[in-house]
């Protein structure tokens, strides 16, 4: 089908963009479109007025801090796909943007707009409950920083309130020894996973001593499974933990896998995950160097 | 009033590049790339599918790299080089891939094809040497409904082993 009318206004400063979503109700955000643009042809959404941010220089990019990384909300899935930065100091996210949509959609989505968005099969808010990051959101009344745990509130919903924008993600730097897993499970690559895992741990001496476990496309939500990570932590042992998972999350069910299917594909990626992470030392700063 | 404003919805004038040559065109907000390019500009090489980014058929090029003519808007591609097939083909620079395509059957209704060609081109420049299934990987994102994909995986890793073969040779 074919979108609706609307008004167009595009902004080139993040002041001018919140002016305008100051000014009205009944507007959306374009940054990459990749989900907007999708749902104004399907006629699911009709805003009055499109405010197109994605050529507001100042919200796209990735800087390394001393202790952080903070990524411009705007910056494109494929950058940050490739970015060596990345790769070095975030691997989850390195080892997640394969699994966004096709390469011609990573050429145009942000990673800002998936977050906004907040769909429970998305991949990017899982990463971010599993680093600790935090979302920074301006508006006319100042400017927010939000832990990711707080920022999704379920299916489609966030924190962010109507006239705020999200302008960039603080991932903290994970310290030496830090290991990262990710796996997901679709149908066909690319498309929405059936059940997904986005996983950041900490090794010493070859033992576990943390591990953040966040399970996507299961719930309305990504869920941390804190169970089955503190078994895991205190040397349960795998079987364990996968049978934690049914107490760590409400699975639900469509008529894309029952809830039950979830259950199991939750433990099979649990495994492959954990596998993964205890065999393979993720490359991390000086160590990167040194091998 | 409400009438008047919906037919008077205000037109944007864009400048942008397609194929090389330079073009400026008043264009209503609501109009995707893909529409603007074949309806304005009669460009039909690139398809119409499922104008919800999954089937691939509308694959273009916006200032180099790939993306999805349904999931952009005319306006938005103002101060942009657009390359549609009939610009890729024009250059030659993948006359090798069409004819392996030819070749290897790698087509039959041809509705995905240009799609497919957009996609595989920026494949081969990334990934000059993929394997089979990071063919397949690439090409995840564009439906075929006719070949199976085979043929098509087979085309691009004969071009792919071709260009290498030349690249050796000079």
């Amino acid at each position: 089908m074919k979108a609706p009318d609307f008004e167009y206004v595009r902004v080139q400063s993040l002041a001018a963009a919140l002016g305008q979503l100051g000014a009205g109700d009944d507007v959306s955000l374009l940054a990459g479109g990749q989900s907007l643009m999708a749902s104004l042809n399907l006629r699911l959404s009709s805003p009055r007025r499109l405010i197109d941010i994605s050529r507001i220089p100042e919200m796209a990019g990735i800087r390394l801090g001393s202790s952080s990384m903070s990524i411009g909300a705007l910056t494109k899935h494929c950058e940050i796909e490739s970015a060596p930065l990345v790769r070095q100091h975030l691997p989850l996210l390195a080892m997640a943007a394969p699994h966004i949509a096709h390469p011609a959609i990573r050429n145009r989505g942000t990673i800002g707009g998936s977050l906004a968005l907040a769909d429970p099969a998305a991949e990017w808010p899982a990463c971010c409950l599993a680093l600790d990051a935090v979302i920074e959101v301006a508006s006319l009344r100042g400017v927010r920083r939000l832990a990711a745990r707080d920022f999704f509130l379920g299916l489609y919903t966030t924190a962010l309130e109507s006239d705020e924008i999200i302008t960039s993600v603080e991932f903290p730097v994970p310290s030496k020894g830090s290991r990262s897993g990710f796996s997901e499970l679709a149908r066909r690559h690319g498309d929405y996973a059936m059940v997904g895992l986005a996983a950041q741990g900490q090794w010493i001496a070859g033992r576990c001593m943390a591990l953040k476990l966040v399970f996507f496309s299961v719930s309305d939500r990504p869920v941390l499974a804190h169970k089955a990570a503190s078994l895991l932590i205190s040397g349960e042992g795998l079987k364990a933990a996968q049978d934690a998972l049914q107490q760590d999350i409400d699975f639900s069910g469509d008529d894309v896998c029952s809830s039950a299917t979830r259950l199991h594909l939750a433990k099979v990626l649990l495994e492959r995950v954990m596998i993964e992470m205890e065999n393979h030392e993720v490359l991390l700063q000086g160590e990167g160097q040194a091998a | 009033m409400s009438a008047t404003a919906r037919i008077s919805s205000p037109l944007h004038t864009i400048a942008l590049n397609v194929n090389g040559t330079a073009v400026t065109s008043h264009v209503k907000a609501r109009v995707h790339l893909i529409d603007y390019l074949r309806e304005d500009l009669q460009l039909n090489g690139s398809h119409v599918g499922c104008e919800h980014g999954v089937c691939g058929a509308c694959t273009v090029r916006v200032d180099g790299v790939a993306v999805r003519g349904c999931l952009m808007l005319a306006v938005q591609a103002d101060g942009c080089h657009v390359e549609t097939i009939e610009g890729l083909t024009e250059g030659g620079t993948i006359s090798d891939l069409q004819e392996a395509f030819v070749s290897r059957n790698s087509l039959q209704c041809g509705f995905c094809t240009a799609g497919m060609l957009v996609t595989c081109t920026e494949l081969l420049e990334t990934n000059p040497q993929p394997s089979r299934e990071e063919i397949r990987a690439a090409i995840s994102g564009n439906y075929c409904r006719c070949t199976g994909y085979q043929a098509i995986v087979d085309a691009v890793d004969r071009v792919a082993r071709e260009r290498k073969a030349k690249r050796g040779v000079s």
